[in-house]
């Protein structure tokens, strides 16, 4: 039985003896109505406070030329700051390694995660050990984390090149772009495996056993049934997954931060605004920066849901 | 056999993974300062250079990180007792009530969820030091709340929609008022959903360090995180890496308490809203 | 304790639709009613309606000599069995028996003192220290009835409570409820889309389809003379048979042959063209095991299907109907919930009867039993009113629908 309370306004227009029906029947609907609204309002209220105002705000100083070093010194400019960054090269390389970021590291998470799903999910023994390990580098702090990558790819004191038997001792990673980046994916990669593979673990746990066990009978090998049944029955489970996952990379900032301060051009757009606005007090720019940012976020969610048709509602839980 | 086998290195791939860099940072932490800065003990155990807990000391007698850490533990803790009482109020009601702008509360849930924390800290930097809020408490709970609430509202409406509607509209019939209903019956049985999401808005506000770095500037109220990135030892060109990994042990342990205590919830809540249907 | 009036009361979504349309409903004090239809025909809204779970759109719900349609479910001083129990998880089986008291604010003492003799009762004197996730089926099921005796409540509100026990436990579990309600001789009211529970608890049963009443009426008459098809083949099991049917005199038509039925019943239904006839199971018989001077018809006719039961055998007898009955019989299937895919007769014979599959066996059917239906608009024509309660159905649903389809 449904016990969806119909709205007033459908109520009062249909009631077949329209006129003591509605007044008693909308009272609750109307009670209801209130306080639900009464019940969210504090929510929406501190979400809104901490975003709406500020995000305006932002969108007013980016129209500004404003520095904090020369406050007085505010001047309307119109959309110069945009013109500038989005004309500027070094906006369109730090988009790109932004993108680099959270294609390989989603990539490699969703690889890596998938596998020790499946380990978890077929593991009898020392559950508990397993569950606590792969929280670990869940709730560590990233600051950390980037330290710790950090001190193990330096190469005065770090393991990683020793370990490494096709690098040089003296290699050192953080002289250059390339093998820079790759330190910081692999801190990235390392913190959010473990959460991406719980997300993909529940998705197991759903993938009933009994259709895995008719493929079986039906002749399917494991390959194929990993590829034909499971996957694909976990599909909503693997979009939200990535989803949530691909947001959160492009949002970079910790780990560059910490491992490189932004040196070798490992910077990403996150950091570009962050550089700008609180480094160099530019709040015209950096607010300008900001609104972009905020932009190139809803423009990559807004392709992923299209491209993997992500379905929000059953992320929603409904 | 031979699938127990692959089981078992994958059991211990999974574990050497998680664990590795924390016993490298562990292990970090025991070596002297000296030769962490001159190389002389490269390899992953402190042999040599085995200092005992002189970094712990160290660290443990630095004021900024003694402040640091209170910094975190009361503001996590206060972000977090709001946020989870918030948000208990909106999830019971997005899962049970029909009210107008419920989508709206979602949208807005949803869209926080992915915002870029780094496109609001211009503004936020400028609009704190107006109104006062700059290097101070609220300064950061009122942001890691905000942050927060979206994860424990989807957790918690998640576990509300699993409490079965009858046992409210039983306690009503009972001769419950709503609140009494909500208050003996609901609160209850939502108490493991409800400290599930307490747990993992602690978490985020502990992890935080955007709002960190920009919105204080002294041990006034800096976090953890941000008092490790700004932690400079005697020497200024040298990062003091002993000490850093030092303090970066003493700030997972409460992780590892927690997470030791709570595994079996933290994941039930990680996982609950992100795959039903 | 109270009698309940119910009083075209109508239920309708947002959407318009009415999934009670109508309703009127005396309960006496005291008395057990069941509702009862297939799903969807709105029995649980209506017994939300009684409770104060669901709004009522339009009519009066009358408990006692109070009109309750405003008030909260707490203020109504019902008591309700839900479907799933609905015991509190984190409570104890004393606490949750207690729960409504502790409610009201009542003194330790008279609690415990309630508790227990609720718990005497239903026997789960050594589960009350329990938690009900620890509890069987049957345990769960005699807490929840435990929540609702403490109280003295005006009434009782089931709503389909054994539907998930298994079936032994069901049988036990009915006849429980049926010797607590005559010892408390509280008013109830009793939902359930079994026919088994509907015809062996209620004093009087009401039976639904798509939020309209079709019948009130006590178990035995709705048995012997239901108002129209829906009830006929709703009620009982296996199911009436429905025939092709023409009267001519004092004779039907039937496709197996024509069988004779007393002049009273003929007159009510001659000249009205093709009919359907309801024949029960029960009401044919091999006709070699039949006295040779017993009154009735008999017809030869080949047997699909045998089950022999032991105690009685079913035989399934293929048949062809002709299109307009075959639509209308369809239509019913689907109002029952039903998935019959052909038309067939089924009988039900002694289990001593020696009819093998195949077989062209003599069938005796007992005419006089026979209830014959206008397939236009599902009537009963040959319904003995007298003893046939209140019959509601298909005319009143027809001009209950006006005003709505108008508003």
């Amino acid at each position: 039985m449904t016990t969806t309370v119909a709205t007033p306004e459908t109520d009062a227009t249909k009631g077949p003896k329209g006129k003591r029906t509605p007044p008693q029947l909308t009272e609750r609907a109307r009670h209801e109505n209130n306080l639900g609204r009464r019940l969210v309002a504090p929510a929406v209220v501190v979400m809104l406070v901490v975003t709406a105002f500020p995000i305006l705000r932002a969108l007013w100083l980016s129209f500004y030329s404003y520095s904090l070093t020369a406050p007085e010194e505010r001047e309307f400019i119109g959309i110069s700051n945009y013109v500038t960054a989005l004309t500027d090269q070094l906006f369109w390389r730090d988009i790109g390694i932004t993108v680099l970021y959270m294609v390989v590291t989603v990539a490699f998470e969703l690889v890596i995660g998938f596998a020790f799903a499946l380990v978890m999910h077929r593991v009898i023994f020392a559950r508990g050990l397993i569950r606590t390990s792969i929280l670990i580098p869940y709730g560590i702090i990233t600051v950390v984390s980037g330290f710790a990558w950090q001190f193990a790819f330096t190469y005065q004191n770090g393991f990683v090149n020793g370990w490494l038997p096709f690098i040089d001792a003296d290699f050192n990673w953080f002289g250059d772009t390339v093998p820079a980046v790759i330190a910081i994916m692999v801190s990235e990669i390392w913190k959010t495996t473990p959460f991406m593979s719980l997300l993909l673990l529940a998705g197991l746990a759903q993938v009933s056993e009994d259709m895995v066990e008719a493929a079986k009978v039906d002749g399917a090998t494991w390959w194929q049934r990993m590829w034909k049944v499971v996957i694909p029955n976990m599909r909503a489970a693997i979009m939200v997954a990535v989803l949530f996952r691909a947001l959160d990379a492009y949002r970079i900032f910790d780990n560059i931060f910490v491992m490189t301060a932004g040196a070798q051009g490992t910077e990403s757009i996150s950091f570009l605004t962050y550089r700008q606005s609180i480094e160099q007090f530019q709040l015209g720019m950096g607010s300008a920066l900001a609104v972009l940012l905020f932009l190139s976020v809803l423009l990559v969610a807004f392709l992923i849901v299209k491209l993997f048709r992500v379905d929000l509602a059953q992320a929603r839980g409904e | 056999m031979k699938q127990k086998i692959g089981l078992a290195v994958g059991v211990v791939l999974v574990l050497v993974w998680c664990l590795l860099p924390v016993a490298w940072i562990l292990s970090l932490s025991f070596k002297s300062q000296s030769a962490v800065s001159n190389g002389s003990d490269p390899g992953f155990l402190p042999l040599d250079s085995f200092t005992g807990l002189d970094n712990y000391r160290a660290v443990w007698e630095d004021d900024q990180f003694r402040r640091a850490i209170i910094n975190s533990i009361g503001i996590s803790l206060i972000a977090t007792l709001l946020s989870v009482m918030i948000a208990t109020l909106a999830a019971y009601a997005i899962a049970r009530l029909e009210f107008r702008g419920k989508k709206m509360v979602l949208t807005t849930a949803l869209a926080i969820a992915m915002f870029p924390v780094v496109s609001l800290v211009s503004p936020l930097f400028d609009l704190w030091r107006t109104i006062g809020l700059y290097d101070t408490w609220p300064g950061l709970i009122l942001p890691y709340m905000s942050f927060t609430l979206p994860l424990a509202i989807w957790t918690l409406s998640a576990f509300f929609r699993e409490i079965p509607w009858e046992m409210e509209q039983a306690a009503q019939v009972d001769g419950a008022t709503s609140w009494q209903a909500f208050r003996k019956v609901i609160v209850p049985l939502a108490a493991p959903g409800v400290f599930t999401a307490a747990i993992l808005t602690f978490f985020f506000a502990w992890n935080d360090f955007v709002f960190g770095i920009t919105l204080t500037s002294t041990e006034n109220a800096r976090p953890i995180p941000a008092a490790l990135s700004f932690f400079v030892g005697p020497d200024p060109f040298q990062r003091p890496a002993g000490l850093l990994a030092a303090a970066a042990v003493i700030a997972t342990i409460p992780i590892v308490v927690i997470v030791l205590l709570f595994q079996r919830k933290i994941v039930a809540g990680l996982t609950s809203g992100a795959v039903k249907g | 304790m109270a009698a309940i009036s119910l009083k075209n009361i109508v239920k309708k979504y947002g959407d318009g639709f009415p999934a009670v349309n109508d309703v009127s409903i005396d309960i006496a004090d005291g008395e057990f009613v069941i509702l009862v239809g297939p799903s969807g025909c709105g029995k649980s809204t209506l017994l939300r309606m009684i409770v104060g779970l669901e709004d009522i759109t339009s009519g009066d719900m009358i408990i006692g000599d109070r009109k309750v349609n405003d008030l909260a479910p707490r203020d109504r001083n019902l008591a309700m069995v839900f479907q799933n129990y609905a015991l509190y998880p984190h409570l104890s089986v004393y606490e949750n028996i207690a729960f409504p008291l502790r409610l009201a604010g009542a003194e330790d003492s008279e609690v415990d003192e309630k508790v227990r003799a609720a718990s005497k009762t239903l026997e789960l004197d050594e589960h009350l220290d329990r938690k009900p996730g620890n509890l069987s089926g049957g345990q769960r099921q005699r807490v929840a009835m435990g929540r609702a005796i403490v109280r003295d409540a005006d009434a009782f509100l089931f709503d389909e409570p054994l539907s998930n026990l298994d079936a032994k436990l069901r049988g036990q579990m009915r006849t429980e409820i049926s010797r607590l309600q005559k010892r408390l001789g509280i008013t109830t009211v009793y939902v359930t889309h079994d026919q088994t529970e509907a015809m062996t608890l209620g004093d009087r049963v009401a039976v639904l389809k798509r939020g309209v009443l079709q019948q009130l009426a006590s178990p035995r008459e709705l048995y012997e003379n239901p108002g129209n098809l829906f009830v006929a083949g709703f009620i009982g099991s296996p199911p009436m048979n429905f025939l092709p049917a023409e009267v001519e005199g004092t004779s039907v038509k039937l496709p197996f042959g024509t069988v004779e039925i007393g002049e009273e019943k003929a007159a009510k239904a001659r000249d009205r063209g093709l009919l359907i006839a309801g024949i029960r199971p029960e009401h044919f018989e091999d006709a070699a095991l039949v006295d040779q001077d017993t009154t009735g018809s008999s017809f030869k006719a080949t047997v699909e299907v045998v089950e022999w039961l032991g105690n009685e055998t079913y035989a399934y007898i293929p048949f062809e109907a002709p299109p307009e009955v075959e639509k209308q019989l369809k239509q019913l299937e689907e109002d029952l919930d039903g998935e019959s895919l052909r038309t067939q007769l089924v009988v039900t014979l002694d289990g001593s009867s020696r009819i093998a599959e195949g077989d062209e066996a003599e069938i005796w059917l007992d005419a006089s039993k026979m209830h014959l239906f206008d397939p236009a608009t599902g009537e009963n024509l040959t319904v003995d009113r007298d003893h046939a309660g209140q019959i509601v159905g298909e005319s009143m649903a027809a001009a209950a629908e006006q005003p709505a389809a108008a508003g």
